[in-house]
């Protein structure tokens, strides 16, 4: 019989089984072969007639050409958007249309983050503070994520991250006694300038090592996974830090223990000194996610909406499926690595000033907001007083 | 002279372990091996706490030491849990769970490879509570680690790297030298608000039985121990060489008529120095013995303290009986560690000196 001889195929001639033995192998169910094996051994079913791999490590079909795969760099994941490098919607179906209110939060969010950021920057140069880094460019990925999240998400950040702070309403005045390390500060002047750390708003303080928040954001939200508690957790790096061991280390473990997760990842051009092409040779950081088998997308970081759209439907599908989404935001960090470096020494002038004028998150949802008649010149004007006065006065008051 | 080495070490570990007083009024006891104390506090631990999870490596079969059998079946898939082979990701994972105030404990296979996980203990979990101004902490983690010789183990099965992070404020170290210590040791550590980090001497997992409370009791921590009183010499050591040193002290008693203090030091961070110090003034001779290297070591802070603070008291220079500054070879185990007759000699020189 044919059955009979691909039996002998696979078992060798010396053990031919007869028509019993062969109905025995069909059902390796509740009774024949399976009962003899442990317990534990489930995985796969052996043994099988089709000749399918039955290896426990990866289900995939027999291939007999050897072909090497090509990691995909030219043509990578494609960048995902809302608007366009003005600032118009270019599908309407992915509008999230937002109200007035709240896109407006958007844009004084990051415009007072923008402001504060300038009076800080100062503050160091004049030596009132002992060092600063700033966020200008990246303004749209704090912004449109942490608008995404409910206020009591728990967040990780890596340092570049303090508009998701603004957002929330982190006063002035807290951001500034951090840095002054007066007696304001809730940190109570243990660390350098920009280690914000807020209970009250779910903002976990800020250290200095790099990627080191990652597998602790995942044991947080397996956490939060077992209390029920419907929070999703975010933790934001560099593209940089995601070369770390604890990135790794921590995606692997939030896929495996199914956890309540969005990994956001800065993806700024630079580490440093360094740009991305001494940093990976890979498809970015989004590329990495399907291997460790995570929901993966790479968005335009300096359009709100779109960082805004991806992190809001990461945490509806993260939290009721109990698995991590990767989110990779594709920016430019306009402004130096910190107070401690300067960036000319390494980049050009010209390149720095294509991403400030041409393709920068605030004017882009300025324009939006313009088109929209839900702002204008004049406004513009008085807000940048007042945002200008309200910033130096809470450095003055800081710094005395 | 191997068989004669391993018959000694299994028959002093058995000849009594000294705390018998410590049963008094905790209920019923059952005689259990140090693998069964552990997993005996963690059973406590998870029925008291629903907040409580394990997970490492191969803790949910039950461990490569028995340490967790059962516990996965009694508690769920949920609460005893594998993780990917990685012990950054273990450690910083368990500092995680423990910033949102659940109970973390986490199994490092070996002592050995605690090392990646280095950083996320020293840069992260001891300095979580002080650098967020107390905003945020992770004191409700707990590493366990199996640790030092085991007769076979060599250069990455036999390391008790306590010294390592006795240099790292914000953590406590804490090593048992029985069952019974153990699960009042573990139950402490995990009680304790700050990351604690608790190694079992592998050797006496199986090695080690006595009779121990099956309810939950605790044994404070960084209160060193007097396990035997006396007036000439103070003897300190931790985990396995505390049974060593005790076999030491009899030596001394019966050939020499030396009477020797013996002192179980339980916490390695933050150390009891009243209790060490209380009895070298007493005797005004100090030996310390551990299997760690000499250099560097654990001992080396001991005698730096004390030398400081009994400086007058002392009638000989204080005395470190410990590992070679060297790995931990295979075949020359018997000779590598600081056994009776390294410390007796030590014990000898001191007196007479």
């Amino acid at each position: 019989m044919a059955v009979a001889a691909a039996a002998a195929r696979v078992w060798g001639s010396s053990r031919g089984l007869g028509q019993a033995g062969l109905l025995l192998l069909r059902r390796p169910g509740a009774r024949g072969l399976a009962r003899s094996l442990p317990q534990r051994q489930v995985q796969q079913h052996f043994p099988s007639l089709d000749d399918k791999p039955q290896f426990p490590g990866a289900s995939a079909e027999f291939v007999d050409k050897l072909e090497f795969i090509q990691p995909n760099v030219i043509s990578g994941i494609p960048v995902y958007r809302v608007m366009d490098r003005q600032g118009q919607i270019i599908n309407p179906s992915e509008d999230p249309h937002l109200p007035q209110e709240k896109v407006l939060k958007f844009y004084k969010s990051m415009t007072l983050l923008n402001t504060m950021d300038r009076i800080l920057y100062e503050s160091q140069r004049q030596g009132r503070i002992s060092f600063y880094m700033t966020n200008y460019g990246e303004e749209g990925t704090h912004v449109g994520s942490a608008a995404a999240l409910d206020n009591t998400d728990l967040v990780f950040g890596q340092y570049r991250e303090a508009g998701v702070l603004m957002y929330r309403d982190y006063p002035l005045e807290l951001f500034m006694a951090q840095c002054y390390g007066n007696s304001s500060d809730l940190g109570k002047g243990r660390q350098m300038p920009v280690h914000y750390g807020c209970k009250e708003r779910h903002f976990v303080t800020i250290s200095s090592p790099l990627a080191t928040q990652i597998p602790q954001a995942v044991g947080a939200a397996y956490a939060a996974k077992r209390a029920n508690a419907n929070r999703v957790v975010i933790c934001y790096f560099g593209e940089g830090a995601a070369s770390e061991g604890d990135a790794h280390a921590g995606f692997n473990f939030a896929a495996t223990l199914e956890c309540p997760i969005i990994f956001f990842c800065r993806n700024n051009g630079y580490a440093i000194s360094t740009p991305t092409s001494e940093q990976y040779r890979g498809d970015g950081i989004a590329a990495r996610g399907p291997g460790y088998g995570i929901m993966s997308i790479r968005v335009d970081g300096n359009d709100v909406f779109a960082v805004y759209n991806a992190t809001k439907e990461a945490r509806r599908r993260a939290v009721a499926e109990n698995q991590p989404f990767l989110i990779e935001a594709m920016t430019y960090r306009i402004g130096h690595h910190s107070t401690s470096d300067d960036s000319s020494a390494y980049r050009s002038v010209d390149e720095v000033n294509y991403w400030d004028k041409q393709d920068h998150p605030i004017s882009r949802l300025r324009h939006y907001l313009q088109s929209r008649g839900w702002w204008d010149e004049e406004q513009e004007k008085a807000w940048r007083k007042q945002s200008r006065k309200k910033a130096a006065w809470a450095g003055a008051s800081a710094g005395s | 002279m191997m068989d004669d080495v391993i018959n000694q070490s299994v028959l002093w570990i058995q000849a009594g372990l000294g705390t018998k007083m410590g049963l008094q009024d905790k209920g019923q006891t059952q005689k259990m091996n140090l693998f069964q104390a552990v997993t005996s506090a963690l059973d406590n631990s998870l029925a008291k706490d629903p907040t409580a999870v394990i997970f490492g490596e191969d803790v949910a079969f039950g461990g490569v030491f028995r340490c967790t059998v059962g516990l996965r079946d009694k508690y769920g898939k949920d609460r005893v849990f594998n993780t990917p082979l990685c012990e950054q990701g273990i450690v910083g994972f368990g500092i995680g769970i423990a910033v949102t105030g659940a109970t973390a404990i986490a199994e490092i296979q070996f002592a050995d490879y605690i090392f990646p996980a280095f950083d996320q203990i020293v840069n992260e979990a001891a300095k979580y509570r002080y650098r967020s101004g107390d905003l945020f902490n992770c004191g409700s983690l707990t590493i366990r680690a199996p640790w030092g010789c085991v007769g076979h183990g060599a250069l990455y099965h036999s390391q008790s790297p306590e010294a390592f992070f006795a240099h790292c404020p914000g953590i406590k170290v804490v090593v048992p030298r029985s069952p019974f210590q153990a699960k009042g040791l573990l139950l402490s550590c995990i009680e304790d608000k700050n990351p604690c980090i608790f190694f079992e001497p592998k050797i006496l997992y199986r090695a080690a039985v006595e009779q121990v409370p099956v309810e939950p009791y605790s044994i404070p921590l960084s209160q060193a121990e007097v396990i035997q009183e006396g007036s000439d010499v103070t003897l300190v050591a931790w985990g396995t060489q505390v049974h060593v040193i005790r076999e030491v002290a009899s030596m001394a008693q019966e050939k020499l008529g030396v009477s020797c203090e013996v002192i179980d030091l339980r916490t390695i961070l933050p150390w009891d120095m009243d209790t060490v110090c209380k009895s070298v003034i007493k005797t005004g001779r100090l030996l310390i013995s551990h299997e760690a290297p000499l250099t560097g070591g654990f001992a080396s802070e001991i005698s730096s303290t004390v030398q400081e603070e009994c400086f007058l008291n002392l009638e000989a220079p204080i005395s470190r009986v410990c590992g070679y500054d060297t790995p931990f070879p295979h075949i020359f185990e018997p000779f590598y560690i600081p056994d009776k007759w390294k410390c007796y000699d030590a014990l000898r020189k001191m007196i007479n000196y």
